[in-house]
């Protein structure tokens, strides 16, 4: 270039050029269609909360039916002509008693085994005068069990009527019931992220189409493809964080206050129905945090899809613009 | 360092609208490009620029096949070329200032490293006072000399102006013109597309003339 300060074509003037100069965003605001967007992906950050929220109630519960289960075997002795009920049941807490990690045998007595019996058997029971089974619970440490089989064997050789009952199938019953809800959730979750996505491809090549003069314009001043597309991220990133943030935490607030009705309020009979059932409804810290991290994963995919979206359409704004 | 050999460009499926076009560009070199308007100018500016793709012959820039190109090698030619189209294509969002920064910003460097070359510049072409002015509230020719400042503010090694004077005052043309011709002696390669005899009258210059498509060269 030539000296431009020796052949001026007009007079030097001071003027204020030490003074920062507003950098106005290369792609307007204006050209994307933000508050929809943003609406959509609050909604669907809402619901992937509830989804993610849902998973994670069911995956504990399960985990704690499971650990209640699995510390506790029964075993049952069922009345036999010409034994003796209290010799045999004597008899099964010893055997039982002598197998290693086998915490407490607990005969249930008569009393205890009425009470358990009332509602369907009305009060006033004696149990002397029915034929019903009686029960030994044995706790048992999870983390060393003792041999179930053995055990097993040997009370039904030496015990008439007596069988173990480890709740096997309950437990294996209970997990696949777990882990298809878990499964359905999850696919539901990943169905959500695939429909932000495309709403995002659709938003991007809309913002694209309103703001073809501006790309054709980068081209001519020579902005690479990667330049052009982080100008479209920025403003989807932004719209990305706002709904994720919307959506994140009004579902936050949901659990919070679900957790609340469902804990706080123990003098409801409804409340205690939910709590027997699924222990405490809040999603716990590991859950909020899943909640946090998925505001944090929708934003960057909002990002990168508009990224993508304009990378792969870019190059055909270029050359081929006008007709030739 | 241009190369047009035997070129001819159609747009869609209609008729050729350039015909048979071979002429070089040398490094250093100034020419007018003219010819009645409808001639084709504005499309064989395209095709040097490479916003066009001819429909059969060789262009050559900067020494590489225009066909071959691929669209990561494009922004780096077009970084050497600057370019006034007559219709200006100034962003109407931005500021004077930050239209005519342009080029550097999306090159990566730092507003402050090139703050005082555009201002400069700006004022340079007589723009100082409209430094923060939005394109829609200027006259043509304020338009004009932005998007000339815009087309300079690399120094590119070619400049290619397509009506570059078509806005302004017979003042304000000469003084544009002697600016190009200032920029043609620091080197670089200057192209100007005009139907304005009196502008090119004021410059000896090589002139290539377009008629009906078809392309002659006065030394
Ligand atoms: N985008 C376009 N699509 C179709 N025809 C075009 C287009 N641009 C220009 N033309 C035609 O090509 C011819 C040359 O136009 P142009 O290159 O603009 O000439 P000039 O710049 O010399 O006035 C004209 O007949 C014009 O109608
Ligand atoms: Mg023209």
């Amino acid at each position: 270039m030539p000296d431009l300060e020796t052949k001026p074509i007009k007079p030097v003037e001071k003027t204020p050029e030490d003074a920062e100069h507003k950098q106005h965003s290369i792609v307007p605001r204006s050209s994307v269609s933000g508050s929809t967007l943003t609406l959509v992906v609050a909604i669907m950050a809402f619901l992937a909360s509830l989804t993610l929220g849902a998973v994670w109630t069911v995956n504990d519960t399960a985990q704690s039916w499971q650990n209640d289960v699995s510390r506790e075997i029964t075993v049952q002795v069922r009345p036999v002509d010409g034994v003796d009920l209290d010799t045999a049941l004597i008899s099964a807490r010893q055997i039982v008693g002598s197998y290693p990690g086998v915490r407490s045998v607990n005969v249930v007595d008569n009393v205890a085994m009425a009470a358990l019996l009332e509602p369907w058997l009305g009060g006033g029971l004696n149990l002397e005068e029915l034929p019903v089974p009686r029960l030994v619970s044995v706790s048992i440490n999870e983390s060393n069990p003792p041999d179930m089989e053995a055990m097993a064997a040997q009370l039904k050789a030496n015990v008439p009527g007596a069988s173990l009952d480890n709740h096997r199938a309950w437990i294996e019953r209970l997990t696949t019931m777990a882990r298809t809800t878990i499964l359905t959730g999850l696919l539901i979750f990943v169905l959500m992220m695939i429909a932000t996505v495309l709403t995002v491809v659709f938003a991007t090549r809309g913002a694209m189409a309103g703001s073809k003069h501006i790309i054709e314009v980068l081209h001519f001043v020579g902005a690479e493809q990667s330049y052009i597309a982080t100008q479209f991220q920025k403003h989807f990133l932004f719209l990305g964080l706002r709904g994720a943030l919307a959506g994140g935490f009004f579902a936050i607030v949901f659990f919070l206050f679900v957790g609340w009705w469902a804990s706080g309020n123990p003098a409801d009979p409804t409340s205690n129905q939910v709590e027997a059932l699924f222990g405490t409804f809040g999603i716990g810290i590991g859950g909020y945090l899943s909640i946090l991290l998925l505001i944090f994963i929708i934003s960057v995919l909002t990002a990168l899809t508009s990224r993508f979206t304009v990378l792969r359409h870019v190059g055909t704004l270029d050359r081929s613009s006008g007709d030739g | 360092m241009i190369r047009f050999d035997s070129v001819g460009m159609r747009y869609g499926s209609g008729e050729e609208v350039l015909k048979d076009i071979s002429f070089d560009i040398d490094p250093g070199s100034f020419q007018f490009l003219t010819g009645p308007s409808g001639a084709g100018k504005t499309s064989l500016l395209r095709l040097l620029f490479m916003s066009l793709k001819p429909s059969r012959g060789l262009i050559k820039v900067f020494g590489k096949d225009s066909a071959t190109l691929t669209n990561e090698e494009l922004p780096g030619i077009r970084r050497r070329i600057g370019i006034v189209f007559q219709d200006f294509r100034l962003l109407d969002h931005l500021t004077l200032y930050e239209n005519v920064a342009l080029p550097l910003r999306v090159r990566g460097y730092e507003e402050r490293s090139y703050r005082r070359d555009v201002i400069d510049l700006l004022k340079w072409v007589g723009l100082n006072e409209r430094i923060d002015a939005f394109p829609p509230i200027l006259s043509g020719g304020e338009k004009q000399r932005a998007a000339v400042a815009r087309a300079l503010i690399d120094q590119p090694e070619l400049l290619l102006a397509d009506e570059p004077t078509g806005n302004l005052d017979p003042n304000l043309a000469r003084r544009l013109l002697r600016l190009f011709i200032e920029l043609n002696r620091s080197g670089t390669s200057v192209v100007i597309a005009t139907h304005d005899l009196n502008l090119m009258d004021q410059y000896d210059a090589r002139r290539l003339v377009l008629n009906d498509g078809r392309l002659q060269i006065y030394a």
